[in-house]
């Protein structure tokens, strides 16, 4: 009895990092390369109701979570053009891209809301899944999940390992020392934030095919902000965004329990705690300025001229 | 300079035997308003030094970016080792044997010396074995590398070791360097002249790009001089005087500047620092140690040193834009500002010239006339009541641009329009402007150009005859010793003490601008 409350405890921790993962770690990879992309949380319900509607209309969750990726890179490409070949202030049109996709997935999920799909299928596999505890909690996954960490490694594996990571932090770091170089800014930088739409996508898919598997409007609940904010906290690195979502996760949902405990704490306060811990954190790291410059992209946020 | 006169062995008759590297027939480029590179023809030869002489806006630049496939010309052949090139992309240079050392580096602070010199090698196949190959190259050409260090961490002179040993990796051909030695001590320049012979020695060419006349006399064999776009003469440097070489440049006499001056040793003190220590409020910034000196009425202070060494740190103590501890520390004219902001500063009779000029000496989107107003309101009375007097505002701006000979279209023009050496004169005009009884410059004639830099050093020398004090922070030696009463040299946040310049020696300013005690420079001197 007591193992399954702690396994269903920490499932639900899972669940509720999982979006925060996806989208965090696309952004990530988007500010690595000098891009402040604020349009996560549009770029997440745009993703949500593009795989809620193709898995609903075509039974295949293959098809939705397909359809979420290329939504979310869809969102991304529209931000792309405007603010790298347009040369439009990243900050303006990235809040402009929150607003617009918010209004977009609201008209576009008009007709499905209401309608339930089945959840996201999890891992079964013969014996292993049936271990108890650690079967459900580490082979009874769904697809988005490994994925999620699957993304982590290879983002940590691709920005620190490959050349070509190695190229896009050192744009982030330094775009007019990577152009002198020869190396194709604009280019890269359209590839990291079509990442970014793609995972944000994801992200978006996970809530509304297995988090919920079902669509409500406006239903990210400022997940995409807390994505932004945890980049920040993991100073820009995989390994900490992965600890940053799960932590974070984990006070969502002892959020639940401890109003559930009864302790007298209004629920309005211990709601509060997910957000007043990410402002606790970003004051502590922000604190520590030079941790900031050593992982900052210099080049976060600033637009490209190529000049002679 | 004994070494440079080993590398004279080559002489211009041996220079015409060797083999033709590189031939440039015609190169034209020209941008909106102007036009950079006019039909510039330029050959080089393998294992020569080839020096690149011009004004700030000649097309200097222009032309070696458009060799590097930075930028692409207009008109013009490029042939390389006899056959026609088109040079599509700095990769596509380095494949044909060119490497480029920029003046502002191309590094990036946060990553390691070993990511940024692969970012700079175009195929897998060069990456490879990467480390212990940049230990074997620094170690062989005498250019000490830690790979794993990190770029933001290394001193201005390390990273241009950076720069060349990521160039020397892919066995060029040709070497481009742009003004190498702005930002070395001269010990360190000896070192760089020493590879860059050696590199000759073994037939790769190298042009070299300078403002310091001296040194292209003493490292190179053949000079080209551009004007305006154009290629106005060329010459064998070791055989032509620096002054020749000069006119040349600018196309007119250079007015020496008249140093007759003799500062009155009884004179009162305008400008007093005692015991100004401070904490850096920058990331990496240096902290100040025990500063003190003191300029008298009509006299020049030079304070040199490698950058980063502090005087940044200086410069924002002295304006007041870091507060001192102590209201004492820092005195103008016996009133105790160390506590005072710039704007009292000012009032006290103080003027500043911050070393950047963009963003910080002038606000880019402004105008010229808006920009005076912001630091000449006060002193110059062109606001009144809290409103602006547009019509004296425009006026002085005016006068700057008329007497500084600004080119500019006028007093409306904005301040991102102007060249940096037009920008650098209108602001040291503006400051010198405003009549000040103590005036606190950084870097006076960085990046202008050698006709420009001379009336600035003259109107600077006329002010101190006029009775201000005068503080030049500088990393040009040449300019210190020529303009500068007393010299002291910041290093490590420490001033050493300021000693009349007929006493010093460039060896010595050399040590002290290492870190050495004054007492070790002056064992050297006197060995």
């Amino acid at each position: 009895m007591e193992s399954a409350v702690l396994v269903s405890i920490l499932l639900s921790v899972i669940a509720a990092s999982t979006p925060l993962l996806l989208a965090g770690i696309g952004e990530l990879v988007v500010e690595r390369s000098g891009v402040l992309n604020l349009g996560v949380e549009g770029m997440m319900l745009v993703g949500a109701i593009a795989g809620f509607a193709v898995t609903y209309s075509s039974g295949s969750a293959s098809l939705g979570i397909l359809a979420a990726a290329l939504g979310g890179m869809a969102m991304a490409l529209v931000f792309a053009f405007l603010t790298l070949t347009l040369q439009a202030n990243q900050v303006a049109t990235g809040l402009a891209l929150t607003i617009f996709g918010i209004g977009l997935a609201a008209m576009m999920g008009a007709g499905f809301v209401g309608h339930p799909v089945p959840k996201l299928p999890g891992l079964d596999l013969p014996l292993l899944s049936a271990i108890p505890v650690i079967g459900p909690l580490v082979f009874g996954q769904d697809f988005l999940v490994y994925f999620s960490i699957a993304a982590v490694i290879g983002a940590s594996w691709f920005l620190y390992r490959s050349h070509g990571g190695l190229v896009l932090r050192a744009i982030g770091d330094s775009h007019d020392a990577a152009h002198a170089i020869g190396y194709p800014v604009i280019r890269i930088r359209y590839l990291a934030c079509l990442f970014g739409g793609a995972m944000s996508g994801l992200a978006g898919a996970y809530l509304s095919l297995s988090y919920t598997p079902m669509w409500a409007e406006d239903m990210s609940a400022g997940r995409g902000w807390i994505a932004l904010a945890l980049v920040v906290f993991a100073t820009w690195r995989p390994g900490r965004l992965l600890l940053g979502a799960y932590l974070f996760g984990g006070i969502t949902i002892l959020q639940f329990h401890v109003q559930t405990m009864g302790l007298g704490i209004p629920p309005q306060f211990v709601s509060m705690l997910p957000y007043l811990a990410t402002i606790l954190v970003l004051c502590a790291i922000s604190s520590d300025a030079t941790r900031i410059r050593l992982n900052a992209p210099a080049c976060l946020g600033r637009p490209f001229h190529a000049a002679g | 300079m004994g070494e440079a006169m080993g590398s004279g062995a080559l002489g211009p008759a041996m220079a015409d035997s060797r083999p033709l590297l590189l031939g440039l027939k015609g190169i034209t480029k020209a941008f909106p308003g102007c036009l950079a590179n006019d039909a510039v023809d330029l050959d080089i030869r393998a294992g020569e030094i080839h020096a690149l002489l011009g004004e700030n806006g000649a097309g200097k630049s222009t032309l070696v970016k458009i060799v590097y496939g930075v930028l692409q010309p207009d008109a013009g052949e490029i042939t390389i080792a006899g056959e026609m090139r088109r040079i599509s992309s700095p990769a596509a240079a380095r494949d044909l044997g060119i490497g480029m050392v920029f003046q502002h580096f191309s590094l990036f602070e946060a990553l390691t010396v070993a990511d940024n010199i692969a970012l700079g090698l175009n195929t897998a196949a060069a990456r490879r074995d990467l480390r212990s190959r940049i230990v074997a190259i620094s170690e062989s050409y005498g250019l000490p590398l830690d790979p794993d260090r990190v770029v933001h961490d290394l001193s201005v002179g390390e990273r241009q070791r950076i720069e060349i040993v990521r160039c020397l990796l892919q066995k060029p051909k040709l070497l481009i360097m742009d003004e190498p030695t702005s930002v070395l001590t001269p010990q360190e320049a000896d070192n760089l002249f020493a590879t860059l012979r050696r590199l000759a020695a073994e037939g790769c060419a190298i042009l070299y790009i300078s403002h310091k006349l001296e040194e292209i006399r003493a490292l190179c064999e053949r000079a080209t001089i551009m004007r305006q776009g154009r290629v106005v003469a060329s010459c064998d440097p070791r055989a032509t005087s620096a002054r020749d070489l000069a006119e040349m440049m600018i196309g007119a006499e250079l007015a020496a500047p008249a140093h007759a001056r003799k500062p009155d040793a009884a004179a009162p003190v305008r400008l007093a620092v005692q015991d100004l220590s401070l904490r850096s409020n920058q990331q990496f910034g240096v902290d100040l140690h025990d500063i003190s000196f003191a300029v008298r009425a009509g006299e020049i202070l030079g304070i040199g040193g490698i950058a980063g060494n502090g005087q940044g740190e200086l410069m924002a103590a002295l304006s007041g834009e870091i507060l001192a501890l102590a209201p004492g520390a820092i005195a103008l004219d016996g009133v105790a500002v160390g506590r005072i902001g710039p704007d009292g500063r000012r009032r006290q009779g103080a003027c500043f010239v911050p070393e950047e000029r963009n963003d910080h000496g002038a606000v880019r989107d402004m105008t010229l006339a808006e920009n005076a107003l912001l630091s000449a309101y006060r002193r110059r009375r062109l606001s009144r009541m809290g409103f602006i007097d547009r019509l004296r505002t425009l006026l002085f701006a005016g006068e700057v641009v008329e007497d500084f000979d600004v080119r500019t279209s006028g007093p409306r023009a904005e301040a991102r329009s102007l060249s940096g050496g037009n920008l650098q004169k209108f602001i040291i005009g503006r400051e010198i402007l405003q009549d000040p009884g103590i005036l606190v410059v950084a870097q006076p004639t960085w990046g202008v150009d050698a006709g420009a830099a001379a009336a600035i050093h003259q109107a600077l020398m006329d002010l101190a005859d006029a009775g201000a004090a005068i503080v030049i922070i500088s990393q040009d030696l040449d300019e210190l010793m020529m303009l500068a009463d007393r010299i002291a040299v910041m290093a490590h946040g420490r001033l050493s003490p300021a000693r009349p310049v007929a006493e010093l020696s460039v060896a010595e300013i050399g040590l002290l601008m290492g870190g050495a005690q004054p007492e070790r420079a002056e064992a050297a001197h006197a060995s």
